[in-house]
């Protein structure tokens, strides 16, 4: 656990970066902070392993103040994860992996054994291993960079806005992957990031610091989109909170219909109806077919796909999205091996959100109780 | 006349001796290799210091600005008229020769040192700060690798001013190419003369061939600068800091340095 006690920076020409932060990164979660630029959050992940040093205020690891820790040791504890990744033009992608197990005395072979794990392990071909940084593209690079902070195996990871320098769809990828990987290995990991929806997807707790280095809210996500404590928040985290907070409520049994469906290559001249689900061999859907626009067989060509899926399991929104945005306006429901289970309407999933219980307000008088309450005591 | 240049370089007996061609040439490479590993003991250390820690650049390149301001000739006059009465022997001609060459050789060395370790990626350098690295261990283990195609430069131009300015220690009395040249006026032999100098230019142009293989060898190909690189890597080219910089020093698509002497 990664403990904050009245952390202040303050630089020489008066400038407050950090003003008395004080804040728990539980082990084994993610923490991430979040905030408009000049909020201070790149600068308290920085203090954590001494890249900049607190002008006042204790920072403890596991009730160990990194004070009188000894710098390169401290950092060789803790994974280092930064924008652009940062990695060492002159070493193969290997090599790059390698720097902290070599740093900590390690053998070559043992290093490159290892290495070559964590290559695969954050998704990459095991042929990059001997390639230089430059001929990767960003989202490779970064997975290199992930790769080379896991190389030691930290308990920590420090993690500083690591995917924003990639497009979007990589972006997705790599979170994806990071939460997939993090329900592996289980990190305490603080990251930073200036992205509300990365920040409410990716942590376990979410803090949002103001401009001046003030911590305004610590929550967790769908908290944090409930209950916003001042209109700082309410503005940062956005406008369709409601509908976001979705993400984190558990569909709970929908009154599902049955779907007449048809598979690829049938014809559909005799179905009198205004949509068909096409599946195929296994009964997954693959889209919908308006069969009086149908003249012969069902192929790939004639196939609506504007309809989402969702699963029956999944968070409410991808319920919701999957009735508001099927061409039928009947939401698509599959198990977890992407079966057809039924379809639903959006105004059975809307009535199933309003029997759903919304996270409560944690204490009405102190509207910042929260901030000290750590996650575990359920918010 | 160029049958009468190429005659007195082919002439077998101007080849031999102790004033021969090749006995000055190994004189004229024994002056410019002391030169250079000399200046390069003072600005490769004294450049890496100050792109690692950002002291002293202003200082720096004010004092090499200075020097190539320099004239050679004059320098050279003055260390004679200086320190030829303290020195006896050989020394009272190539110690002052020297002195030039260093003078001369030291700012494109240090320039190339300290921008090629102050061009090193932030990202870079902040990664192996943060993963544990030591200053030491961040100097030598990511700075002067990722420095190293702009140090070879900077080496690389001031070897070719080194060689060609080596012609002057003859005129301080000593052997090397430069002996045909001044030998050569005297006498007004132009063949002489001619050869002197071409043989200069074929020297500097070959030493820098040889440099050009060696840093091939040890320049890391992910910094584009050798055969294992994609065209992405290698059309990547890195331009010294400007404003006060001396040497422009980039790297062209095959990896090859191309200086730009502010002159």
């Amino acid at each position: 656990m990664i403990v904050f006690d009245g952390v202040t920076k303050r630089y020489p020409d008066g400038t407050v970066a950090v003003d008395e932060l004080s804040l728990e990164a539980p082990t084994g979660q993610i923490t991430v902070l979040v905030g408009p630029s000049g909020c201070g959050k790149t600068t308290s992940l920085r203090m954590i392993n001494r890249m900049i040093e607190p002008t006042s205020g204790t920072i403890t690891l596991d009730g160990k103040d990194t004070k009188r820790m000894k710098e390169a040791e401290l950092r060789r504890g803790i994974g280092y994860v930064i924008q652009h990744a940062g990695l060492f033009p002159h070493r193969t992608v290997l090599d790059n992996v390698g720097t902290v197990p070599r740093l900590l005395g390690m053998d070559r072979r043992e290093t490159e054994k290892r290495s070559m794990e964590l290559l695969e392990r954050v998704g990459l071909d095991p042929a990059f291993a001997k390639r230089y940084p430059a001929q990767l593209s960003g989202g490779q690079q970064q997975r290199v960079g992930v790769a080379r902070a896991l190389a030691a195996d930290p308990p920590v990871m420090l993690m500083d806005e690591p995917f924003s320098a990639v497009d979007p769809v990589v972006r997705e990828q790599l979170q994806d992957e990071f939460l997939r990987l993090q329900g592996d290995l289980g990190k305490t990991i603080v990251f930073v990031t200036h992205d509300i929806d990365e920040a409410i997807k990716l942590g376990d707790q979410v803090a949002v610091l103001r401009v001046g280095g003030k911590l305004a809210q610590i929550a967790e996500p769908a908290y944090l989109l409930s209950h916003p404590v001042d209109d700082f928040i309410a503005d940062f985290v956005g406008r369709d909170r409601g509908y976001r907070a979705l993400s984190f409520q558990q569909t709970p049994r929908l009154p599902l219909a049955s779907e007449r469906t048809v598979a690829m290559g049938e014809s559909v001249k005799d179905i009198d109806a205004d949509w068909v689900l096409v599946v195929d061999d296994g009964n997954r859907p693959l889209g919908w077919v308006e069969p009086k626009r149908v003249a012969g067989d069902v192929t790939t060509e004639v196939l609506h796909r504007g309809g989402t899926v969702a699963r029956a399991s999944g968070p409410l929104r991808a319920s919701l999205d999957a009735a508001l945005s099927s061409p039928s306006r009947r939401g698509v429901i599959v198990d977890d091996a992407g079966a057809l289970v039924g379809t639903v309407r959006a105004h059975e999933v809307l009535t199933a959100i309003e029997e759903t219980d919304r996270p409560e307000l944690e204490d009405p008088q102190r509207p910042g109780a929260a901030q000290a309450a750590p996650r575990t005591s359920g918010a | 006349m160029i049958p009468n240049i190429l005659g007195w370089l082919f002439d077998p007996a101007h080849w031999s001796g102790s004033d021969g061609i090749a006995s000055r040439i190994v004189e004229h490479l024994w002056y410019s290799a002391l030169a250079m590993v000399l200046a390069c003991l003072i600005a490769i250390p004294a450049g890496l210091a100050i792109g690692h820690t950002g002291r002293g650049r202003f200082l720096a390149v004010n004092l090499a600005g200075a020097a190539r301001a320099i004239p050679s000739l004059g320098l050279l006059y003055l260390m004679v008229l200086w320190l030829f009465p303290k020195l006896a022997g050989d020394s009272a001609f190539l110690v002052p020769a020297i002195i030039v060459l260093v003078v001369l050789a030291i700012p494109p060395i240090m320039a190339g040192a300290y921008s090629g370790v102050e061009g090193v990626d932030p990202g870079a350098r902040d990664a192996a700060k943060g993963m544990g690295m030591t200053g030491m261990q961040v100097l030598r283990q990511v700075e002067v690798p990722c420095a190293l195609p702009l140090i070879f430069s900077g080496v690389r131009s001031a070897i070719l001013q080194v060689i060609a300015t080596a012609t002057l220690a003859a005129v301080a009395g000593t052997g090397g190419l430069g002996r045909f040249i001044i030998d050569g006026q005297k006498v007004h032999e132009f063949a002489q003369m001619a050869s002197g100098a071409i043989l200069v230019a074929v020297l500097a142009l070959v030493i820098d061939l040889l440099m050009s293989l060696v840093q091939r060898s040890v320049v890391s190909p992910g910094l584009g600068a050798g055969p294992a690189t994609s065209g992405r890597a290698g059309r990547r080219s890195r331009t010294a800091p400007s404003g006060n910089t001396p040497v422009d020093v980039e790297i062209d698509s095959s990896g090859r340095t191309v200086d730009a002497p502010a002159r």
